[in-house]
């Protein structure tokens, strides 16, 4: 033993007790290394695996790509609604530091870099209508130096981003607007829905008009970008991607050179309403719109709530839809269906001939003409060409009404009227066709203050001429033309005309059939289209003022709807050309007055520009002739 | 001495390298394995911090080196002296090391909150590190001086005060590692020395009893003992959190990065300690880097190469020729014992957080400077022993 060797040094009562100190010492040295060995194994060899999985999630960031929204072009593919990026700064509310100071530190320092107050930056985010977890986009069209210093300091800025986003770009402003609808971020609810099960939060859909309805194909699917991050959220390369795919292209049945003709004509009448023009064949909507109107784009900008508020709540109304979702009674515009009801009815026969004093007592009330004028006797097709409302009036005299249908009733049922239309954009109204059924039971509900009394034969009277409670929207009335004039069809309207993909594939024709077929007599037919044609065309007739000079033949049927406590509401509804009918136009103006007035001049005007006339060899409208021709 | 008388045999001829590097008298394994733990320490640096310094991919190697070779030629520099003589300098030794860590509590360089710094020309000194190893040779000398009497009570509780007095300054400083080591440094001695068990035992209680006392009393008084941070650190592997300001988080991400290593490292694919999830990477937590990159084949090589370091060491206390090169020796051995163990445990998630570094693996100029200066000593016992 070593220690044998320097008995001069150590005292000899020491020696033992320092072979077992320094063995004591040796033994608590190896226990601590091989505690340590036996540490090391088990991170490594036994729990290695889980250690590594750990790590490599660690350093990384999964970002998703946002893909191009498809864009929607009109049938003759002009483009309608494209997309353009903007760099916009976006803040995540429940990702600032969680250190008050540090908080109010970096919105100082953000409020410094944009001009604005901290208050300013707290405001906006409290203002701006958001879901937990969502990012509150702060600006949009963030410059190039902001930018830039940004990317460069992002470590100090936890919980700001500049999101390269793409924006919906309206290329002609408020055209079509209704029907195109805008583009949001999911919402929760949304979120839930099984179709939207590989959407994130802050993922944008379709929320109205056909982006809502085509949503799945112009949406496109994001892609990926797994990037490696250190522990400062700082990007230190790419690890994989997978590019995003830009959604279908969803070409419309729409013609935009129509539609802004609609569009002008009614916003230079200055009065709400709504124009629809249809393929009495296939159900395509060739235009269709509704005044006032609002600019889409303003959806495309951060807003506060107040400011979305004030958007939608502005005189007017201009967010409502007027051509599927406004319902009104139509007046004489109604007397086609009724008509229908009464021939194949086999209430009347063509030739029954009513004399048309001008007034006609019901059990005590004496109803007038529209305008006080006496027709003499009159066939149903005089009846519709001079819009004879004491005719109307023996028919819905006589027509049975009783339950939840009628004579009237059913056929307006099978024409569409009160149901939904089925056309491809959301939230269309299905209108209102009184029945006994109905106003009794609103009446003993006490649900509407205008439903006064039980139900009457005088309320059958009163839809007869369609006044009263019906509730019609132009498309609707559009469909129930457009069956009369295709000898039967009840065709789904639709405004989507194909998607096709980025290269230009046909990936899918919207073409829905037709939702029922009416069986009308070719009589039947003839002889409503030919009062219709009468009523364009001939002296006399209530629209022939303004139809009278159309070189095409058409067959068009005034309306004027008395509404309480207002200026009457005004109608044409015009199918062209008479003989071969291939276009049904509907147009409808608040307070518009007779139907001649407002709402003719209007569907000439997008009748001459689907026929291509431009004004020249077709005679300019008078409106001084139009008033004098009178009722309607 | 041996080497004077004259020899009878035909001595084989040294060569003069070999006798001026004191080689033949040096404990070569022991050379072997410190030199074997700097060079791997200068190759995970060379691998690992490339981009710590922008456009200076070799700041920590270089630096690392020079230290390495520094630290080399003053260990063989001290085997060369004899170590006997410093037992008659140890009240200048002493008081230089007190002195010198009284003085960085006057001008010391404040770093995160903690004064252990002088800033000299070249460099940063920690005068600590120095005083680890001047507390192994000056304690132990005025252990030497009374050891041939039997251990009074009064005896053990001077040496006791002689050797906690610096333990309590770097207290101060606040470093509580350093502290702890030096405190382990001077136990050791006493323990080696021979104190009956029964000192030992109430040395035990007491330092138990005043640290529970003194704790209390002072949260009592609303006197904060121990700074946050630091009872942050000594906790915090108690239970583990995510917040990256967390003592506990380094703790985390040091065992994931020691853990996703695996039997043979990640190499170049390394992220955890790469991409700053770990911070103080080349200092205190680069075992976990050695962990990640090379896998259980590279901690375990280390480890192994400090269990011959340790093993040498404790060699070095059994052939002492003095019971001083001894009792000092277990200084040296308690010393880096406790480093390895309390760092290493740290990164392996065992230990708390306590700012020990890794004596010849981290980066460092004092600690490695003191590390081979402690060496040099042992070195020096060696050498004489074979004389």
């Amino acid at each position: 033993m070593y220690l044998l060797q320097r008995p001069e040094d150590i005292p000899p009562r020491l020696s033992n007790r320092l072979n077992l100190r320094i063995a004591l010492l040796t033994t608590v040295v190896i226990v601590a290394v091989a505690t340590v060995l036996l540490r090391l194994w088990s991170l490594q060899v036994l729990d290695g695996e889980h250690y590594r999985a750990l790590a490599r999630d660690h350093g990384v960031l999964d970002v998703r790509v946002h893909p191009p929204r498809g864009e929607i072009v009109d049938r003759n593919g002009r483009v309608l609604v494209d997309n353009r990026t903007v760099m916009s700064l976006e803040m995540r509310p429940s990702d600032l530091p969680s250190d008050r100071g540090e908080r109010r530190a970096e919105l100082r320092h953000l409020g410094n870099l944009l001009g604005m107050s901290q208050g300013a930056i707290r405001n906006k985010v409290r203002e701006t209508p958001q879901y937990a977890g969502y990012p509150v986009v702060l600006r949009q069209g963030v410059d190039r130096r902001l930018l830039f210093y940004l990317l460069e300091n992002q470590d100090r800025f936890p919980g700001v981003r500049v999101e390269r986003t793409y924006v919906r770009d309206y290329k002609d402003g408020s055209l079509a607007a209704h029907l195109l609808g805008i583009v949001g971020q999911v919402t929760p609810h949304q979120l839930s829905r099984p179709a939207h099960a590989n959407l994130k939060p802050g993922d944008i859909i379709g929320q109205a008009g056909v982006e809502y309805t085509y949503d799945k194909f112009l949406r496109g699917t994001a892609g990926s970008q797994r990037i490696q991050v250190d522990a400062l959220g700082r990007p230190r390369g790419q690890l994989r991607s997978s590019p995003a795919q830009a959604g279908d292209n969803l070409r419309l049945t729409l013609d935009s050179g129509l539609q802004a003709v609609g569009e002008a004509a009614l916003r230079d009448k200055g009065l709400p309403g709504a124009f629809v023009a249809m393929n009495v064949h296939t159900g395509a909507i060739l235009a269709m719109g509704s005044y006032p109107s609002y600019d889409p784009s303003f959806y495309t900008r951060p807003h506060t709530k107040a400011e979305y508020d004030a958007f939608g709540n502005r005189p007017g109304d201009p967010l409502v839809d007027r051509a599927d979702q406004g319902g009104y009674p139509t007046g004489s515009a109604f007397k086609p269906i009724t008509a229908t009801a009464a021939l194949e009815d086999h209430l009347i026969s063509p030739s029954t001939i009513f004399d048309d004093t001008g007034s006609l007592d019901i059990g005590g009330i004496t109803l007038h003409n529209a305008g006080g004028a006496a027709n003499g006797p009159v066939d149903m097709s005089t009846a519709l060409k001079v819009s004879s409302d004491v005719y109307f009036y023996n028919l819905g005299l006589h027509a049975q009404a009783s339950g939840n249908g009628g004579q009237i009733q059913d056929w307006a049922f099978k024409y569409g009227l009160g149901r939904k239309p089925g056309i491809d954009i959301p939230d269309a109204t299905s209108g209102l066709i009184p029945t006994p059924a109905w106003r009794n039971r609103v009446y003993r509900h006490h649900s509407n203050p205008y439903i006064d009394r039980p139900w009457t034969q005088g309320d059958n009277v009163n839809l007869a001429v369609g006044q009263g409670d019906v509730q019609v929207t132009p498309l609707q009335l559009a469909r129930a033309y457009a069956a009369l004039a295709n000898g039967g069809a009840l065709v789904t309207p639709h405004v989507g005309g194909r998607i096709v993909d980025v290269h230009g594939r046909t990936v899918r024709r919207i073409q829905p059939a037709p939702h029922r077929h009416l069986h009308i007599s070719d009589e039947t037919r003839n002889v409503i289209l030919g009062g219709m044609h009468r009523a364009a065309d001939e002296a006399g007739g209530t629209s022939d003022a303004v139809m009278g000079s159309f070189p095409i033949p058409v067959a068009g049927k005034t309306g004027t709807a008395q509404r309480d406590g207002q200026q009457d509401q005004s109608w044409y509804g015009v199918i062209a050309p008479y003989d071969n009918p291939e276009i049904v136009v509907t147009v409808t103006v608040e307070r518009g007055g007779f139907g001649v007035e407002s709402a003719a001049p209007i569907a000439r005007e997008i009748l001459e520009r689907y026929f291509n006339l431009n004004g020249d060899s077709a005679g300019s409208v008078n409106t001084a002739a139009a008033r004098a021709a009178g009722p309607g | 001495m041996e080497a004077a008388k004259p020899s009878l045999t035909i001595a084989p001829r040294r060569s003069r390298a070999v006798e001026w590097l004191n080689l033949r008298r040096m404990d070569g394994v022991l050379l072997g394995a410190a030199g074997g733990l700097i060079a791997f320490s200068i190759f995970t640096l060379a691998t690992s911090t490339r981009n710590e310094i922008a456009g200076r991919p070799l700041f920590f190697v270089e630096r690392q080196t020079l230290y390495a070779v520094a630290g080399i030629a003053l260990m063989i520099a001290l085997s060369r002296i004899d170590y006997t003589r410093l037992r008659d300098l140890r009240l200048t030794i002493y008081a230089a090391m007190v002195g010198s860590i009284a003085l960085v509590l006057v001008v010391g360089t404040a770093v995160r909150g903690s004064n252990r710094w002088i800033d000299l020309p070249f460099f940063q000194f920690e005068p600590s590190e120095l005083a680890k190893v001047l507390l192994c040779v000056s304690l132990a000398a005025f252990v030497y001086e009374r050891v041939r009497r039997p251990f009074g009570l009064r005896q053990t509780v001077r040496l006791l005060a002689l050797g906690l007095a610096p333990a309590a300054l770097v207290f101060l400083q606040p470093d509580l590692g350093t502290g702890i080591v030096l405190v382990a440094i001077a136990l050791a001695i006493l323990f080696i020395a021979g104190i009956p068990w029964q000192h030992f035992a109430a040395i035990a209680a007491a330092v138990a009893l005043i640290g529970i006392g003194t704790y209390a009393a002072g949260s009592a008084a609303g006197v904060q003992f121990l700074h946050g941070y630091q009872q942050d650190r000594l906790t915090a592997f108690l239970h583990p959190s995510d917040d990256p300001s967390d003592a506990s988080y380094q703790v985390n991400q040091a065992v994931i990065a020691v853990g996703s290593g695996k039997e043979v490292g990640r190499g170049n694919e390394a992220t955890q300690t790469e991409l700053l999830f770990l911070p103080e990477r080349h200092t205190d937590f680069i075992y976990a880097v050695i962990g990640e990159r090379f896998g259980f084949l590279g901690a375990a090589f280390v480890v192994f190469l400090y269990a011959v370091l340790f093993w040498r060491a404790i060699r070095v206390m059994t052939i002492s020729r003095s019971f001083y090169g001894t009792m000092i020796a277990g200084g040296v051995v308690a010393m880096l014992a406790l480093q390895v163990i309390v760092n290493i445990g740290m990164n392996l998630g065992l230990m708390p957080v306590t700012g020990i570094t890794l004596p010849l693996m981290s980066y460092g100029g004092s600690s490695v400077l003191g590390t081979f200066l402690a060496l040099g000593i042992l070195q020096s016992i060696h050498a004489d022993a074979r004389e």
